[in-house]
């Protein structure tokens, strides 16, 4: 059953070099086209959860002509569960910093923008210090390019790209109708690549090193390394980096605490995956032939047997119903169907077969939001009332 | 980009422009796809999400307001898949929505109402999550009543008034669960910036928005056997009432109307059009002087341009965006309020009816008319000038409860006095009607011959364009007028107050030279107005706007100093124009007002 590949912890994204000044010179000295193929050969995926390829990204953005292009640096690391940007932000500034100058380079942009969550007002101060420290580097190398930090207020919608353009351009953080994709059609209309924290460091990586030290890592699919956030019942709480596609068998074994009942993959917008499925589960993008495969932004809930399951999905539902932007139907009212819906279930309000009911709406959900955020809903939803749906009734 | 591609529809292939929607390439098809944040005058909002289709290849559906057709594409419409979403999507507005059909001023005209009604909802049993809302009713406003219980948040109402007012009273705030269509930190629509111009009203799908009815108040009117009870009909009226009333966009109406408000019981019928002749002489004169104290007297007090004031939710809008510009307005009264101060002064005597006893109705296009009704200063007469302001809709209403067969009316004229009209009054409904009207009267007067138009026909003023210019040289003028002589007379005409607000701007900033500018708060003017028929699009008031003019070519009078009893009028009652009388009924002032 299982694919069973081991734990392989690496050390890239912490790994301090010190080396950025020379990674930015070398590399703005490469050709565009040069530093595109790297990274389409490294097969990078993006970070935040998506997965989209990140050079494939880079290269649209790059054909697009357009005397103005952005660069943004997604950090408004919103999803229950990640910590894992902060984390890079706070210890390895210089090398998103240089990601984002290398991208401006690839798609001739001129500006980029870290658009930083709310919450992170703490890391403003360093991090502006680090910028300072970084321009001053590339006017004195004569490389024309600024980064500006926006600051998020706080909505979790903010964190999807179109929402997170609106945000900065002032208007309410509202996800657009999609195409136009931001390649082309990014912030303020202008062509914009916009990158998670933790797809840019990588980024940087596989310029430092070159693609094929990253691609060797992790799986057919799924290359390289990712940062797990790891939280809930078990012992080692914290940041890995682990290769992608592992079980998710082994990460039990190795971050459980014996008692494990399930696991959410990906944070509330994620799967749930109940005991039984751990051996068939790894970690990484769709596509692989065995097994199921579960892409994931790092974050990692590991729920023992004190948990209620009905509790945690109440809870999820709840940030949902909260965190809509609600302009779309399914999202904003379906959220609240589904919330309300398993309360009335287990108040005994509405019966059993109801759940099966709100299924289908979450698969209407699903296959009928705007954008992410209403699509994923059903991910916890339908997987949690699936596999626990006993703890939904009684 | 102006290249064919082909795509198919349920199987049927469709060649259509590149960029075109999937909903437009359905609508050339022949295949209607339900929607209810789509408007054509607004921006795109895919909200709603009523209209998802299935593509081929792809799991999630695609909303096909706001997805182009690419070539090759292969769109379903009617798949199971496709259905069942809808059909819960429209569950879930109704979840939120106070469904409460029977007792919503807009049953029967709620396109919410018909979509539960073609999916046939009949089992619903998701959560009815009204109750759990603390919706309020608003009701402060003159014109306007909004209730957020009805609200179903497809934003119509935000778009008009962003994209088509630039007024922006309504916007959305919150998220998720307590989204919602509110205004400047939640205050009524009475106390924010709020135009009352109702396009809102006319955009919205539900009964969230709607106009104050009065209509309990007239038929209360009617039947006091104690009051006398007269109705004015405004220009765009006739070419919109037939819509509500089994006619198709674009038929007049106006004989079976006058028929109809007399059967309801109006002691007498007259025409609001005989006040936008009145308008244009008091205007047209204004205009003259104005020009004669600046070009002549070089008196700097005077203000140019001169903007008209006909439009009330103009001028709402001006008191609060411009207030610095308020001597640049017309002095004049809107038609609407001229008749109200003659009525009960000048008609009460030539009928020997005592003022008091005079209950005066009018039948507006125009929400914003009742709250000009409203205004303080609306009283010259002695009493309330009009008392009741109902609009097109609201009439409607009336003439089916009181069973009439509209469509069977014979037509018959109104009543005299202040019932005859010309052409130049007809045309104050549709955009560019009130400068056209002016032109013909003003230009004869002082060159003693009629405008350089073709069958008096200004065309340059005319048509569906945000902001149109306009200019006719002054040559050979009457001796009197000896020192306009070569003047080039500049004229500009605007409608949306997105529109006006293009052109204050443009004056604000110094880069115009007009003298006489005519501003209409809704798009195409009174026929677009916010009291007209729902629904409302670009093709329907084009259909308006030629009835209208239509009406105008069939008039044996088309300038209003033409009109005989605007000539009696000044003979027996006013005097002259801008005369003591004038000056005291016929204009009035403006009120600076504030941003929030």
């Amino acid at each position: 059953m299982s694919t069973n590949y081991l734990l392989k912890r690496v050390d890239f994204i912490f790994k301090n070099e010190n080396d950025w000044e020379d990674v930015l010179k070398k590399s703005i000295n490469r050709p565009p086209q040069e530093l595109i193929n790297e990274l389409i050969s490294s097969e990078l995926k993006g970070r935040g959860g998506a997965g989209f390829p990140t050079g494939l990204k880079w290269k649209v953005a790059s054909e697009e002509k357009s005397d103005v292009k952005y660069v943004i640096c997604n950090a408004d690391e919103g999803e229950p569960g990640t910590f894992k940007d902060r984390e890079i932000l706070s210890r390895v500034p210089f090398k998103v910093l240089t990601a984002i100058a290398i991208c401006g380079h690839v798609i001739g942009a001129k500006k980029g923008y870290i658009y930083l969550r709310g919450e992170y007002y703490f890391l403003q101060p360093e991090l502006n210090k680090a910028i300072s420290e970084f321009e001053y580097f590339c006017k004195e190398i004569n490389f024309e390019f600024s980064i500006k930090i926006f600051m998020g207020s706080g909505a979790y919608i903010c964190g999807e790209e179109t929402a997170l353009f609106e945000s900065m351009e002032g208007k309410r953080g509202e996800p657009r109708n999609k195409p136009p994709y931001p390649s082309s059609f990014g912030y303020m209309g202008k062509p914009t690549v916009i990158n998670n924290v933790e797809t840019l460091a990588h980024t940087y990586t596989i310029f430092r090193y070159g693609s094929k030290r990253f691609y060797d890592l992790g799986v057919q699919y799924s290359r390289g390394s990712k940062l797990f956030s790891v939280s809930g019942d078990t012992p080692k709480p914290g940041i890995y980096e682990l290769e992608l596609g592992m079980s998710l068998a082994d990460f039990v074994e190795e971050f459980g605490d014996d008692d494990t009942k399930a696991v959410q993959v990906g944070g509330a917008s994620g799967f749930l995956v109940p005991r039984k499925k751990f051996a068939e589960t790894n970690i990484g993008f769709q596509g692989k032939l065995v097994g199921i495969s579960l892409p994931t932004g790092g974050s990692m809930m590991l729920f023992n047997s004190s948990r209620s399951m009905f509790n945690v999905l109440d809870n999820y539902l709840n940030f949902f119903a909260e965190e809509s932007c609600g302009q779309c139907t399914p999202c904003r009212v379906g959220c609240q169907q589904l919330l309300m819906g398993i309360k009335a279930v287990k108040r005994g309000d509405k019966n059993a077969q109801y759940l099966d009911k709100l299924l289908k709406l979450a698969e209407t959900m699903q296959i009928t939001s705007k954008c992410g955020l209403g699509q994923s809903v059903a991910n916890s939803f339908s997987s949690i009332v699936e596999n626990f749906r006993e703890e939904m009734i009684y | 980009m102006g290249n064919k591609i082909s795509i198919t529809i349920n199987g049927q292939k469709v060649d259509v422009k590149h960029g075109t929607s999937i909903l437009d390439a359905a609508t050339q098809a022949g295949v209607i796809i339900p929607t209810l944040c789509y408007h054509k005058d607004l921006c795109i909002a895919g909200n709603c999400r009523v209209c998802v289709v299935e593509l081929a290849g792809q799991k999630r559906l695609a909303t096909a307001c706001a997805t182009p057709c690419e070539s090759g594409m292969e769109v379903m419409t009617n798949t199971l898949k496709v259905r069942n979403s809808r059909k819960h999507i429209i569950e879930l507005l109704l979840t939120e929505h106070n469904a409460d059909c029977t007792s919503c001023y807009k049953n029967g005209n709620c396109e919410l109402q018909t979509l539960a009604s073609e999916y046939k909802i009949m089992n619903q049993d998701f959560i009815h999550l009204v109750p759990f809302k603390n919706y309020t009713v608003d009701k402060f406003s003159p014109s306007i009543i909004k209730d957020d219980s009805k609200c179903i948040r497809c934003q119509r109402c935000v778009r008009t008034c962003a994209e088509l007012q630039s007024v922006n009273a309504l916007t959305m705030a919150f998220k998720g669960e307590h989204a919602k269509v509110t205004t400047f930190f939640e205050k009524t629509m009475s106390e924010v910036v709020c135009t009352n111009c109702g396009q809102c009203i006319n955009h919205c799908p539900t009964g969230a928005l709607v106009e104050k009815n009065y209509i309990e108040e007239v038929w209360s009117a009617i039947s006091d056997k104690t009051k006398y009870v007269v109705v004015q009909t405004a220009p765009a009226v006739r070419v919109g009432l037939g819509e509500e009333l089994g006619f198709d966009p674009g038929m007049r109406v106006t004989g079976k109307m006058v028929s109809a408000l007399k059967k309801l019981g109006f002691d007498a019928v007259m025409d609001t059009d005989f006040t936008a002749d009145l308008t244009i002489i008091e205007e047209g004169t204004e205009l003259l002087t104005r020009l004669k104290k600046v070009l002549v007297d070089k008196d700097s007090t005077v203000k140019l341009p001169m903007a008209t004031s006909c439009s009330p939710g103009w001028i709402k809008f001006i008191e609060h965006m411009y207030p610095e510009y308020l001597d640049n307005l017309s002095t004049c009264k809107s038609p609407q309020q001229m008749f109200g101060a003659l009525v009960k002064t000048y008609y009460a005597k030539s009928r020997n009816l005592d003022p008091e006893s005079i209950v005066s109705v009018s039948i507006m296009p125009c929400t914003a008319k009742k709250f000009e009704a409203n205004r303080p200063e609306m009283h010259d007469s002695g009493y309330r000038d009009v008392d009741y302001v109902l609009t097109t809709r609201e009439l409607a209403i009336m003439i089916k409860q009181a069973g009439i067969d509209f469509l069977k009316l014979d037509d018959m004229h109104y009543d005299r006095i202040m019932g005859e009209s010309t052409g130049a009054g007809v045309i104050f409904g549709a955009t560019g009607g009130v400068m056209e009207a002016a032109l013909r009267t003003a230009y004869e007067l002082v060159t003693g011959r009629e405008v350089p138009f073709e069958n008096l026909n200004i065309t340059p003023v005319r048509g569906v364009e945000g902001i149109k210019e306009a200019s006719i040289k002054i040559e050979k003028p009457l001796k009197e007028w000896a020192f306009l002589d070569g003047v080039e007379l500049k004229c500009a005409v605007a409608h949306g107050l997105a529109n006006a607000k293009i052109v204050m701007d443009e004056i604000k900033a110094g880069k115009t030279n007009y003298h006489f500018i005519e501003f209409m708060a809704c798009p195409g003017g009174c026929l677009g107005g916010g009291g007209q028929p729902i629904p409302t699009s670009p093709e329907i008031r084009a259909k308006r706007a030629a009835a209208i003019y239509a009406e105008d070519e069939g008039m044996p009078l088309r300038k209003s100093h033409q009109n005989p009893e605007v000539i009696k009028i000044y003979a027996d009652f006013l005097g002259k124009p801008l005369g003591e009388k004038s000056h005291h009924l016929l204009h009035t002032k403006y009120t600076p007002r504030k941003r929030f």
